[in-house]
């Protein structure tokens, strides 16, 4: 376990440097000026600026020295666009967002895994059928539709929920439903084959032939198994969640990190972008191995074939 | 098509089992219709639409007519038009983005499950590294590097060609946003294709190719790639939805198509702009965007069914 752990914990740092090295070159390749709003100033001026920033080095040294300053100073330099440090920027809208994609995931485990468990229970009888239509439906149908959409039907005709804004315990309630819909549909989907898989094995046929009743079955001998795919998407899901996020904290004015993320790539920010990318990356990284690890309590198989892989 | 299939006396196909298979399956066999039918709409029966982008400002807001079916939007535009257009892009983004994906999927899947041992070993930890990057972030840092150059390229291929300025424009928009999709897409394909090199190469003909001397880049390009070709193929029409779901992100967060080029995301976008009295134009770009996805999805799924191809778990 602990090999297995200290190998995933490696791969992380690899990917984040890995999503570094990416964003890093590809922020540089963007033709254009970051400071294109200051009009009129001398080229001197320019430079100075630039050299404030610490632009004028050479690329290599650069690309060097903000990992350099993260892991020494804790700093993910400077937002050359708002003209304050990329960690405030983080610090002041990540818990927003936090708060969005863990009510969503609420909603996505609440809504999908309920669903997906009937589903499987009734295999093939109308409610399979019509819950795998909405699942699909829930799939297809994207939050920049479903979000407007409960703006004007269901915002504007219930007291105290606010069309958009963010302030009050309730106005995290219709964001965090948009967004959790589509995990809600995916997670719905996986439940549901991963119980029928399980639901066919053998010792599922001793336990009914042992006069087990069928709900015991489902929960005691059925659940912890049929639900491995479902707890394994976690990590992706709170991934799809974070990148889902962009549009729905857009839609309902959320001050989250999407719409940092959006103006840092259009304004040629390139230390809010390698800042905001790099958080992304590591919030991923985490959950993804928070996702693995509890697929191991789960699942006993796991953690003896999970180290080497 | 079934009635074919029994009056033959010889043995069936993987492929003609698939598509019996294919056939009994009612969802995806509707979904195939639906498909059919939305390519009829956008890229022929388009053709026979009034201008999308003409505008008409007395007409603006127009309820649905013999002339504009479904009305009209803010600037007057003919809104059937609109999406017609608007699927056009939608769907070549799918599909494009897919092909560029399965292109390098293959090639890369392919060379990594035929070489084994420590190349495979490394060249799938790369694979495992780049799928731990959050897909949506390298997109939207590719496509914002490389639309940049779509002007440039615009400005070349206009001197040096002397095509028409507006419509090279509209071509070099969108081409980014193929490639920012299509090579980031792949990783997943690469996967599969991969666990599928590895059980065909164990397979006799591949040894009798090794034994008749013939070259590893041969036996892998002529003998190996095509049988796995099918299956990837088929595999790969789930990716289509999921990539044009990126798209209309990408345009709805103002990133991705421009005008005058238009595409589901476009429209949906801004369609949400005047929800409060005209909802059709949000409504029915969304009707068309889900109803094409959801057809693409269960199409996948029943082909994936169908040939029984088994996602790769490394």
């Amino acid at each position: 376990m602990l090999r297995f752990l200290i190998g995933r914990v490696l791969q992380g740092f690899l990917v984040l440097f890995a999503l570094y090295t990416i964003t890093f070159f590809l922020a540089k390749a963007m033709p254009g000026e970051p400071f294109t709003s200051e009009k009129n100033i001398s080229a001197e001026t320019k430079a100075n600026i630039r050299k404030l920033y610490g632009l004028d080095k050479p690329i290599w040294e650069q690309y060097i020295v903000y990992p350099k300053n993260i892991i020494t100073e804790g700093s993910f330099g400077i937002s050359t666009s708002k003209g304050r440090p990329v960690i405030d920027i983080i610090a002041q809208s990540f818990p927003n967002s936090l708060m969005l994609g863990l009510c969503a995931l609420g909603f996505a485990i609440g809504i999908g895994v309920p669903i997906g468990i009937l589903s499987a229970v009734r295999k093939n009888s109308w409610i399979d059928w019509s819950c795998m239509a909405v699942a699909m439906i829930g799939i297809c149908i994207p939050s920049f539709t479903i979000g407007p959409l409960l703006q004007i039907y269901v915002a504007a005709h219930i007291p105290g929920l606010k069309v958009a804004g963010w302030g009050n315990w309730e106005d995290i309630l219709l964001p965090a439903f948009t967004l959790g819909l589509v995990s809600a549909a995916y997670l719905a989907r996986l439940t549901r084959g991963g119980i029928l898989e399980v639901l066919s094995q053998d010792f599922v046929r001793t336990a009914h032939a042992k006069g087990v009743s069928p709900t015991q079955v489902i929960l005691k001998h059925t659940l912890r198994g049929g639900l491995l795919p479902a707890v394994a998407y976690l990590g992706p899901a709170f991934a799809a969640l974070i990148s889902g996020s962009f549009i729905v904290e857009t839609i309902f004015q959320v001050p989250g990190m999407g719409q940092h993320f959006v103006n840092a790539a259009t304004t040629r920010d390139e230390f809010l972008l390698l800042g905001l990318s790099l958080f992304f990356g590591l919030l991923i990284v985490v959950m993804n191995l928070l996702a693995d690890l509890l697929t191991g309590l789960l699942d006993p198989r796991m953690r003896q074939s999970g180290g080497t892989d | 098509m079934t009635n074919q299939d029994q009056a033959n006396p010889q043995g069936s196909s993987l492929w003609k089992d698939a598509r019996a298979r294919m056939a009994k399956n009612r969802f995806a066999m509707g979904g195939l219709w639906i498909i059919i039918l939305m390519f009829s709409l956008c890229f022929i029966f388009a053709w026979f639409c009034t201008d999308p982008n003409q505008v008409n400002l007395i007409n603006k807001f127009a309820s649905p007519s013999l002339d504009h079916w479904f009305g009209t939007d803010a600037l007057g535009r003919d809104l059937f038009a609109r999406i017609l257009y608007g699927g056009q892009v939608s769907i070549l983004v799918g599909l494009i983005a897919t092909a560029v994906s399965v292109a390098i999927g293959i090639v890369y899947g392919a060379v990594s499950g035929f070489a084994g041992g420590r190349t495979d070993a490394i060249m799938m930890r790369v694979v495992d590294t780049l799928l731990a990057i959050p897909f949506l972030v390298l997109v939207i840092v590719l496509q914002a590097t490389l639309s940049d150059w779509s002007g440039d390229a615009t400005r070349w291929i206009v001197e040096n060609f002397k095509w028409d300025k507006e419509f090279t424009g509209r071509l070099t928009n969108v081409i980014p946003l193929f490639f920012a999709l299509g090579l980031l897409g792949w990783l997943t394909l690469s996967r599969i294709v991969r666990a599928q090199v590895m059980s065909i190469k164990e397979r006799e003909f591949v040894e009798a190719a090794v034994a008749l001397g013939y070259g590893k880049a041969r036996i892998l390009f002529r003998h190996i790639i095509p049988n796995v070709l099918g299956p990837t193929v088929v595999y790969s029409t789930l990716t289509v939805p999921g990539f044009i779901m990126y798209e209309a992100i990408l345009s709805f967060l103002g990133l991705g198509v421009e005008s005058p080029n238009s595409s589901w995301g476009v429209l949906i976008k801004e369609g949400s702009n005047f929800l409060e009295t005209e909802v059709q134009l949000l409504l029915l770009p969304g009707l068309f965007f889900s109803l094409t996805l959801f057809s693409l999805n269960f199409l996948g799924d029943g082909l994936r069914d169908a040939l029984d191809v088994k996602a790769a778990k490394d």
